[in-house]
């Protein structure tokens, strides 16, 4: 079976060869940084195809169709319109906060980006807090919308930015809850060892009704802090023109727009790697004629298969629910989502008690 | 028991949306795709894509170049320009349609050209394809070459009325 484990170590004693250790080491952080940069820009342009497409289709339409075969190229040429875009300098914004924000979103969620296990051994960080982590590092992410709502000295902006505050900050709650709950299912905080466990059973399975709770409730608060679909308050286009984001042009717009799609994709990821077995094949036990049969599908496949799965379904809730108002929002989170999270904790555990 | 009551429900609506939608996914897309769709024909009689005169078999009209249409636009859209022929009948000096000229570039579809005809002698047809680089091209001449007025045409309107 093909692992990028396989690929990643030969490149390692490849340039061992030829370089001291400092040197690789320099050479290999070079190479991680310009393969994560150039995966999330194209996943990026791809998500933003997909998601045209899918939401084409939701409204029998049919989707970008003109530019390359099916529409494919539509989001390239999008980028080199929006490269092109003037960017308007403003005359009473804070100038380096302005300017700083959009990069510290990416940069949160492209630091979230680099801890998701796409294969065996194919992820930049991997240590022992790893979920720790991407909470952590996701979260940051507020920063940089909360400045760029500040600094762009503007009301719409101000108030979008306020309610997504409130937004990311409510439902990062019940996000890690349902994540210490699959924590707890494990035993271990790695990734790569929590993907490892999942070869006899993904966790879903593995833990039975807590941790299909968990995942609903994951999929839920985790498509509330992307700011999209029903949960979309601080982009709301009928009164606040476009959230946080309203007075940036040019490719300073385009760091938002990308950010959110790769916070949509880095969510579903992180779905997919926690409760459906990440590259993980399907595997149930004693069917070993499945197990290999599913061995032969690259673990590659299955991760963005799994992923993809989870956006499709995070587009579905988009293009089916009405916007929630600003109190139903928060009453989801504290009254119905949170207190579900604190009993499915407890529930999880007895079941580890039980079965395990 | 009410909050786990509403809980169970509220996602037992949410499902049922969820299911419509997927059904909307699965349904055929409407789209038309329109430059590979031309040959396809819309009937939509009510549609003013364009105004046309219609010609019979014999090249003939019934426009008898009264210019009320051309009084009744209110853009100058239409230019009527007669002449005056001799009657086959009669001899005498008779005006007739010399051109009748149309330019889709200023007319904003109102139809009181075509209300107010008393002849019936223009309609509006489905061609709606008028992008042109020169808005010269724009201007339209109704009537064919070497057309002339329908003869037993009012007469066999009177009859039908």
């Amino acid at each position: 079976m093909f692992h990028f484990k396989q690929l990643t170590e030969w490149l390692d004693a490849f340039l061992r060869q030829y370089l001291n250790e400092g040197w690789t080491l320099f050479v290999e952080f070079l190479l991680v940084g310009a393969v994560i940069l150039t995966v999330y820009a194209v996943l990026a342009l791809l998500l933003i195809w997909t998601e045209r497409k899918i939401c084409a289709f939701f409204q029998c339409r049919l989707g970008p169709t003109r530019v390359g075969p099916f529409g494919l190229l539509q989001s390239v040429a999008d980028v080199i319109k929006i490269l092109l875009k003037e960017i308007i300098r403003l005359n009473h914004v804070d100038q380096r906060l302005f300017r700083i924000a959009g990069f510290l979103v990416i940069i949160a969620s492209l630091c979230t980006f680099g801890a998701i296990p796409f294969d065996k051994g194919l992820h930049a960080i991997d240590f022992n807090i790893g979920v720790f982590y991407l909470l952590a590092v996701s979260s940051l992410g507020v920063v940089g919308i909360l400045l760029a709502g500040w600094s762009s000295n503007s009301k719409y902006t101000m108030i979008g930015a306020m309610r997504s505050g409130a937004q990311l900050i409510s439902y990062e709650l019940s996000c890690g809850l349902s994540l210490m709950t699959i924590v707890i299912l494990s035993g271990t905080m790695q990734l790569s060892q929590i993907v490892e466990m999942q070869s006899t059973g993904w966790f879903i399975f593995k833990g039975g009704i807590p941790a299909i709770i968990a995942f609903v409730v994951y999929l839920i608060a985790g498509h509330a802090e992307t700011n999209r679909g029903p949960f979309d308050l601080p982009e709301a286009e009928s009164e606040l023109t476009a959230g946080y984001h309203t007075e940036y042009s040019g490719i300073q717009f385009g760091f938002f727009y990308l950010a959110e799609y790769l916070n949509m994709f880095i969510i579903a990821a992180i779905a997919a790697t926690m409760f459906l077995g990440g590259w993980m094949p399907l595997h149930v036990t004693g069917w070993d004629g499945l197990n290999q049969v599913m061995d032969y599908i690259p673990p590659v496949v299955w991760f963005f298969g799994k992923t993809f799965f989870c956006i499709f379904i995070a587009l579905w809730v988009r293009w089916s629910f009405p916007r929630l108002r600003i109190d139903q929002l928060l009453k989801l989170e504290w009254k119905i989502l949170m207190p579900i999270s604190f009993v499915n904790i407890i529930l999880m555990a007895v079941w580890v008690l039980l079965f395990n | 028991m009410n909050y786990i009551k509403d809980i169970l429900l509220g996602i037992w609506h949410l499902m049922q949306g969820m299911y419509i939608s997927l059904l909307n996914l699965l349904r055929k897309k409407v789209t038309e795709q329109y430059p590979e769709n031309r040959g396809k024909v819309f009937p939509y009689e009510r549609m003013r894509g364009s105004l046309a005169m219609p010609h019979n078999e014999q090249n003939r009209h019934r426009c008898t170049a009264c210019g009320i249409c051309e009084m009744n636009c209110p853009n100058g859209t239409i230019e009527v320009i007669s002449k005056k022929e001799p009657d086959e009948v009669t001899g005498k000096e008779k005006r007739v349609l010399d051109r009748y000229l149309y330019d889709v570039g200023s007319c904003t579809f109102c139809s009181l050209c075509t209300v107010s005809c008393p002849q019936d002698a223009i309609e509006w047809s489905n061609d709606f394809e008028h992008a042109v680089f020169t808005r010269g091209k724009l201007l339209y001449q109704l009537n064919r070459e070497g057309s002339s007025l329908a003869k037993k045409e009012k007469t066999e309107k009177a009859e039908t009325v």
